[in-house]
């Protein structure tokens, strides 16, 4: 919990409403934006900003500003407020502190009423919560740390479109991670060349193979041709192996009728998922999720662009934000992050989107980044996916920080083996499901983990060529998006 | 094993891994067992990847703590379909799961002929893809003979 003293501002909210009213500029904390007192009800959103106040400006004062800002004010009082319900509409914030260790910047606890927001709507919630505040002149900085939506509004929301669960029942795959592989090059194959490398990954074992966030429809390969080749490179793989197997066809492009027309192409063709990519915008991703929803269609999510606002500290949106709003927006498979990887994501704030993903109920925790419990109201899960410069030398990291509910894509890891891409594809799968049978046998695979890869090696070659040619390969950076709570710092893997 | 040359089915938790013995097929049956999972036997000659639905052997043993009781339903089934695939399922009844939480094949035919793929040719480049096990052409109890 938090330490930090709580900064104790009495409410200056004018109550006098002839001098609240009378034209002219007010300060925020005086038009009751402020208000220690205040007790957030079951129905209101809570939102955590970290905020960074120009010099001289009073943190409770910044607070109230980017409640105002992110709900009814303007810069001047306007006497058109008083036909309305006007303090229903202000948001409230209600508690700031400092942020451990970081001089200058202060968590501000923001509170708004239900009636804020349109239903089943995230266009409209990022629209408050996001829009205008973020560019606040009074403030140097200001992010969205987490957010707790109340039941009252997740009810609202049709959230994934299958969901993990039955994702797992629709694939027949069940109590191991899933799989995956992101086809690589990423451009300039032709769709002949593509599928070829679609079906080694799937015949060599993954369940799954996938498009790249960039690959549309390039003058390289057309759309159709590429989703084409892909089918006969699934069902061929499928008939070798006796398994259902997928590969995510990105349906991401420039208008909604396109992408519905590349959509209902994999449909056709058999496809079990499609793929968009986030940046495609809110509102798109929930078309895309009732498409999915009638057609009985996974949808799989890259988090492309995120980096752009999520990674730094002190700006922009945390990733666990963005998942729970992807949540409720509907999506089935969501790139959260490795930890291990080539990218970005300190262990413990990873884990803390999972668990905004995959939980039932998410409890306050403050190492991993969540500063609310969260009840989902039964809303579907959302599969994770780890993906970015992992390999088989890390399948017991990766199974201990992650379990069984998460996709394991190995791109360069699956594609990169001296011996082939099958070969590549046999070496992730057996390293899975060996150490997923370890793990099950009571035996410590954080600690036990490379022993465990290397007996499974001895009766798998292709698992041996992988851990000669990447085994000590790591990613130690530090991360920059961290816990302000954190005991000790933790360190990439 | 490098490609899958056999035919040899690849559903389950462990299909790319040695076959278990009976002593580590225990050690996963405690496995479920402590999570509070509930063991069931299923059995099937037709293998189908879409074939959801195997023949239970009996009930999921809701009610069984004892690792023995499910080993002595996996050797019964073992001994009346020997040639068939067997595959041993746990559920989990926690809220919010309540699906399949582990599932591995535990017997299989001594000879796997594996599927083939049937193309019909449609509209413009679309196939219509059709697996279909070599076995499968023969009725039900009759398939996988030695």
């Amino acid at each position: 919990m938090a330490t930090a003293p709580e900064i104790v501002g009495t409410s200056n909210q004018i109550t006098d409403k002839k001098k609240r009213y009378s034209a002219g500029v007010l300060k925020y904390r005086q038009m009751g934006y402020w208000d220690a007192d205040y007790v957030p009800k079951e129905t209101d959103t809570i939102c955590l900003f970290r905020i960074t106040p120009q010099e001289g400006v009073d943190p409770i004062e910044a607070a109230a500003a980017v409640a105002g800002e992110s709900s009814t004010a303007t810069w001047t009082v306007v006497w058109t407020d008083r036909l309305t319900a006007c303090d229903s509409y202000r948001a409230k914030a209600f508690k700031v502190e400092p942020v451990p260790n970081i001089p200058g910047q202060y968590f501000a606890w923001v509170a708004y009423d239900l009636i804020l927001f349109e239903e089943g709507s995230i266009a409209n919630m990022t629209a408050s919560l996001i829009g205008n505040v973020f560019s606040f002149k009074p403030l140097k900085a200001a992010r969205l740390e987490d957010i707790r939506i109340p039941v009252a509004y997740v009810k609202t929301f049709k959230g994934p479109p299958t969901g993990l669960v039955v994702e797992r029942e629709r694939l027949d795959k069940f109590g191991r991670p899933l799989l995956g592989a992101t086809t690589k090059p990423k451009l300039g194959l032709s769709g002949r060349n593509y599928g070829r490398v679609v079906y080694e990954g799937l015949k060599g074992g993954l369940d799954f193979m996938k498009d790249d966030e960039n690959i549309n429809s390039q003058p390289f390969m057309h759309w159709r041709d590429r989703f084409l080749y892909v089918m006969d490179a699934v069902n061929k793989a499928s008939a070798a192996t006796g398994e259902v197997k997928g590969s995510y066809l990105n349906i991401t492009a420039a208008t909604m009728e396109d992408m519905y027309e590349r959509a209902e192409f994999a449909r056709d063709l058999g496809s079990i998922i499609v793929m968009v990519d986030l940046v495609i915008g809110w509102t798109a991703i929930q078309s895309m999720a009732n498409w999915c929803r009638k057609n009985d269609m996974l949808m799989h999510m890259h988090r492309a662009g995120h980096g752009t606002y999520t990674r730094q500290k002190n700006h922009g949106v945390s990733f666990r934000v963005i998942a729970k709003w992807l949540r409720l927006a509907g999506c089935d498979h969501l790139h959260t992050g490795t930890a291990v990887g080539k990218l970005e994501g300190d262990p413990l704030t990873v884990q803390g989107y999972y668990n905004v993903c995959r939980d039932s109920y998410t409890r306050q925790d403050l190492p991993r980044g969540l500063f609310f419990d969260q009840d989902w109201a039964d809303l579907k899960k959302v599969m994770p996916v780890a993906s970015g410069g992992i390999h088989a030398g890390q399948m017991h990291q990766l199974l201990d920080l992650f379990g069984d509910d998460v996709i394991l894509q190995f791109g360069g890891g699956t594609i990169g083996h001296p011996a082939g891409i099958q070969a590549g594809a046999v070496a992730n799968r057996v390293a899975l499901e060996s150490m997923v049978k370890a793990r099950n046998e009571g035996k410590d695979i954080a600690n036990e983990g490379p022993e465990i890869l290397k007996k499974a090696a001895q009766f798998c070659t292709p698992l041996k060529q992988a851990l000669d040619t990447w085994g000590d390969i790591t990613f130690n950076y530090t991360s920059t998006d961290t816990s302000d709570y954190a005991v000790t710092p933790t360190a990439s893997h | 094993m490098m490609t899958n040359p056999t035919g040899r089915l690849t559903q389950g938790q462990f299909s790319f891994l040695p076959d278990l013995t009976d002593a580590e097929i225990t050690l996963q049956i405690e496995y479920g067992l402590r999570q509070g999972y509930a063991w069931a036997v299923e059995y099937t000659d037709d293998p189908h990847p879409r074939n959801t639905y195997w023949e239970m052997f009996g009930m999921p043993m809701f009610d069984l703590a004892d690792v023995a009781g499910v080993m002595l339903e996996l050797k019964s089934c073992r001994s009346t379909f020997p040639q068939h695939y067997i595959r041993l399922v746990a559920f989990d009844s926690t809220r919010g799961v309540e699906t399949i939480a582990m599932s591995f094949i535990v017997n299989r035919p001594s000879v796997e002929p594996g599927f083939s793929l049937v193309r019909q040719e449609t509209n413009g480049r679309t196939i219509r893809y059709t697996i279909r096990g070599h076995e499968a052409d023969r009725p039900e109890g009759e398939r996988y003979r030695k």
